[in-house]
């Protein structure tokens, strides 16, 4: 049920990173793996991407490992991080109800899909939390040239929570939702929902890591926090990475630069 | 300490005259019996001579100018005994305690008073599990073990059947030999009698009558003592 | 109807398997509830004791306020610790934020007022019986707000208790100055609330259950304890 370290006396790092990462069971995995060679010990928050990042710019966290590219690379900018790396990538899918009112089941191309829904007026839920995946919900949103803050209140909800409460929200009200892959295929509570759209390109998830600035934090373990990052775009991580299945799939696509 | 000297005392409690305006002098040796119907104010003329009620005007004097050595001359025993949750013993030893008594003469002293009312195999008991009687004798025995120069006794006996009555009446008496001044309350005419030497009879917050118990039960001054005597107050 | 059964099963599952990763993250739930009620108890006793007997003027007002007090939001004690505890804040430098011990600030924050409020109620009722005795025997305030934390140790128990209640079954403010960190600051109900987000139901009510029956068991073992002391010493 939950991992559990008992490294004694070892150098410990604090990460901060998405649901997404922690609860599709993925650090669950590959944690193990990095404190055997490195001997340092990881502790993993698990949060909304936008909290992260605060989290990486108060200085409460050594490394941040998150999903939302255009805020990372602000981040870096304003100097709270120090460089980023892409690690690897899995994909948005939209979920949704069965009886599937907007008739979206099937198809790939997510922006269709999105503009069925806000024209039938079917329910979907929201994180709204400022996450990696909202903001890529977002994102989709603009292209489909939809403001589906139009729709609040009556099909479009927001609630301003984690995946994983989302998803059960949307469980309850059979409404549509946007997910992360990873949180989807560990998802319990599923009732009626089903994955119906996948395969987009514009559903593509790029996760990125980067070391808080030592320069801005000094308490910052930077040397234990630069392995961590070292190690997970190395071969060996990367392949780690990969290796993590749940029920025979693979989950993230390991795409570090070489 | 004593004579304890009242002037123009007076005492309201918001537009609620108690006490008005008694004056007279308490000497030292005898033991003072208040009594009075019902609201007569007995209860708070006695908490305003131990200093529990400040006077809304006049004055409570004793003869010893020190503030500290008048208050550890005086103790007092109420109609309901508050004991403390812990062993009979403790209970003498904590007021002895607060009292200033050295730490090396608290025990002999707690066990001696403890011996006196009769309440040494009860010792170790926790208090609050004794009887009502116990309870007031305990109280007592608290009191006595402070060796006051004055013990105010506000009904000791109100709640208790004639043998814990007989009993606590037969400790004052002993407390009384030991030296102490005794002020107390009472309903009972018969205990006022017996335990008396002078009356103070209060009706409606005023001092009516002081008078030895001899001539108060002989003969009333006053038409209200006469009246109370016959039973024809509340 | 289903459900519940299947978090009945989940949760005897979870006892019978006695999974170290539970009973540990049970030890961390019961060891930092129990560091943050001592704490609350080391602050609240006294400071209710003392607010039930000492006479000031603002003192309705304080009273009033921390009854309020006793409603905080446990996330915005959470935020604030936050703030106050992130390396950004003005107690940074120390580290302590994701760690056991900021949560133990956190419940302390929250339980203080409780246990407080509790304390300065049962005092004052305690206080209303022994004010005349205690002031006849020469108690300063500090002599009376000890003696009434023993005398009603009883109720106070009680009082520590509650506390341990709300300290138990905090989410809001652990799961921000912890971080429910896997084998570091995972508690019971970070656990029940990350094991709902993933959609696993039958598996955080299971959780909860074993919450409960933890809560419960101490709270049995407690009035036991309290039962047989009480009958012994009334």
């Amino acid at each position: 049920m939950f991992a559990f370290n008992t490294h004694a006396q070892h150098d410990t790092i604090t990460i901060a990173s998405t649901t997404s990462t922690e609860q599709s069971g993925l650090f669950r995995h590959v944690l193990p793996v990095f404190e055997k060679v490195s001997g340092i010990r990881v502790r993993v928050l698990a949060l909304g991407t936008g909290q992260a990042l605060v989290v990486g710019r108060r200085g409460d966290a050594d490394v941040v490992f998150v999903h939302d590219k255009t805020a990372e690379e602000r981040f870096v900018a304003e100097g709270y991080g120090v460089k980023r790396f892409d690690v690897m990538y899995n994909d948005f899918v939209l979920v949704g109800p069965t009886s599937d009112s907007a008739r979206v089941a099937g198809g790939n191309d997510i922006v269709i899909a999105f503009r069925n829904i806000a024209q039938t007026r079917s329910p979907l839920v929201s994180r709204g939390d400022r996450s990696g995946t909202h903001a890529a919900e977002l994102r989709l949103w603009k292209l489909a040239g939809i403001d589906p803050h139009s729709g609040r209140g009556t099909w479009y909800r927001e609630t301003g929570a984690g995946m994983g409460p989302t998803l059960n929200t949307a469980s309850v009200m059979n409404a549509y939702a946007f997910a992360d892959r990873g949180t989807w295929l560990s998802f319990r509570n599923r009732g009626d929902l089903a994955l119906l759209v996948a395969g987009d390109p514009r559903l593509f998830n790029q996760y990125g890591v980067m070391l808080v600035n030592p320069a801005k934090h000094a308490h910052v373990k930077a040397a234990s926090g630069q392995a961590f990052i070292a190690w997970l775009l190395s071969p060996a991580g990367q392949q780690t990475i990969a290796s993590y299945r749940i029920g025979g799939e693979q989950l993230f696509f390991p795409n570090a630069p070489h | 300490m004593l004579p304890l000297i009242l002037e123009n005392l007076c005492f309201s409690a918001g537009e609620r005259e108690i006490i008005r305006s008694i004056s007279c002098e308490i000497t030292a040796g005898t033991r003072t019996i208040i009594l009075g119907p019902n609201g007569a104010g007995k209860s708070v003329l006695m908490r305003l001579c131990h200093g529990l009620l400040t006077p809304t005007s006049g004055r409570v004097t004793w003869q010893e100018a020190d503030a500290a050595r008048r208050a550890r001359a005086q103790a007092m025993v109420f109609q309901r005994p508050i004991v403390l949750r812990r062993s009979v013993l403790a209970n003498v030893l904590y007021a002895l305690k607060l009292a200033g008594v050295a730490a090396g003469e608290r025990r002999p002293r707690a066990e001696n008073v403890l011996d006196a009312v009769g309440m040494s195999a009860l010792a170790d008991r926790p208090a609050r599990v004794l009887s009502g009687g116990e309870q007031q004798r305990l109280a007592l025995a608290r009191a006595w073990a402070l060796r006051p120069e004055v013990l105010f006794l506000d009904e000791p006996t109100a709640n208790l059947d004639p043998a814990a009555t007989r009993n606590i009446e037969a400790i004052i008496g002993a407390i009384h030999d030991s030296g102490a001044k005794i002020m107390m309350t009472t309903h009972s005419l018969g205990q006022a009698r017996r335990l008396g030497d002078e009356i103070l009879f209060l009706n409606a917050g005023r001092l009516v009558e002081q008078a030895s118990v001899d001539e108060f039960f002989r003969q009333p001054r006053t038409p209200e003592a006469a009246a109370f005597l016959h039973g024809e107050l509340p | 109807m289903n459900d519940i059964s299947q978090a009945l099963s989940a949760a005897a599952q979870l006892i019978v398997s006695a999974d170290t990763t539970l009973v540990s993250i049970i030890a961390l739930s019961i060891k930092v509830s129990l560091v943050a009620v001592l704490i609350a108890a080391a602050i609240g006793l006294p400071a209710g004791a003392l607010l039930a007997i000492a006479r000031f003027p603002g003192r309705q007002a304080l009273v009033a306020v921390l009854n309020a007090l006793m409603g905080l939001p446990p996330v915005v004690v959470g935020l604030l610790i936050y703030l106050l505890l992130s390396r950004a804040g003005p107690l940074g430098e120390f580290g302590l934020l994701f760690t056991p011990a900021a949560m133990v600030v956190a419940q302390a924050v929250l339980v203080t007022p409780i246990v407080a409020a509790l304390t300065r109620q049962v005092i004052e009722d305690a206080w209303f019986e022994y004010e005349e005795q205690l002031r006849s025997l020469g108690a300063g305030t500090m002599d009376a707000a000890l003696t009434l934390l023993w005398d009603t140790r009883f109720a106070l128990v009680t009082v520590l208790l509650a506390g341990f209640g709300r300290a138990a079954a905090e989410v809001g403010a652990v799961m921000i100055v912890g971080g429910n960190i896997d084998g570091v600051t995972r508690v019971m109900t970070t656990a029940i609330a990350l094991e709902t987000s993933k959609g696993d139901l039958p598996l955080a009510l299971g959780l909860g259950v074993v919450l409960l029956g933890i809560v419960i068991g101490l709270n049995l073992l407690a009035h036991w304890v309290k039962l047989g002391a009480q009958r012994y010493h009334g």
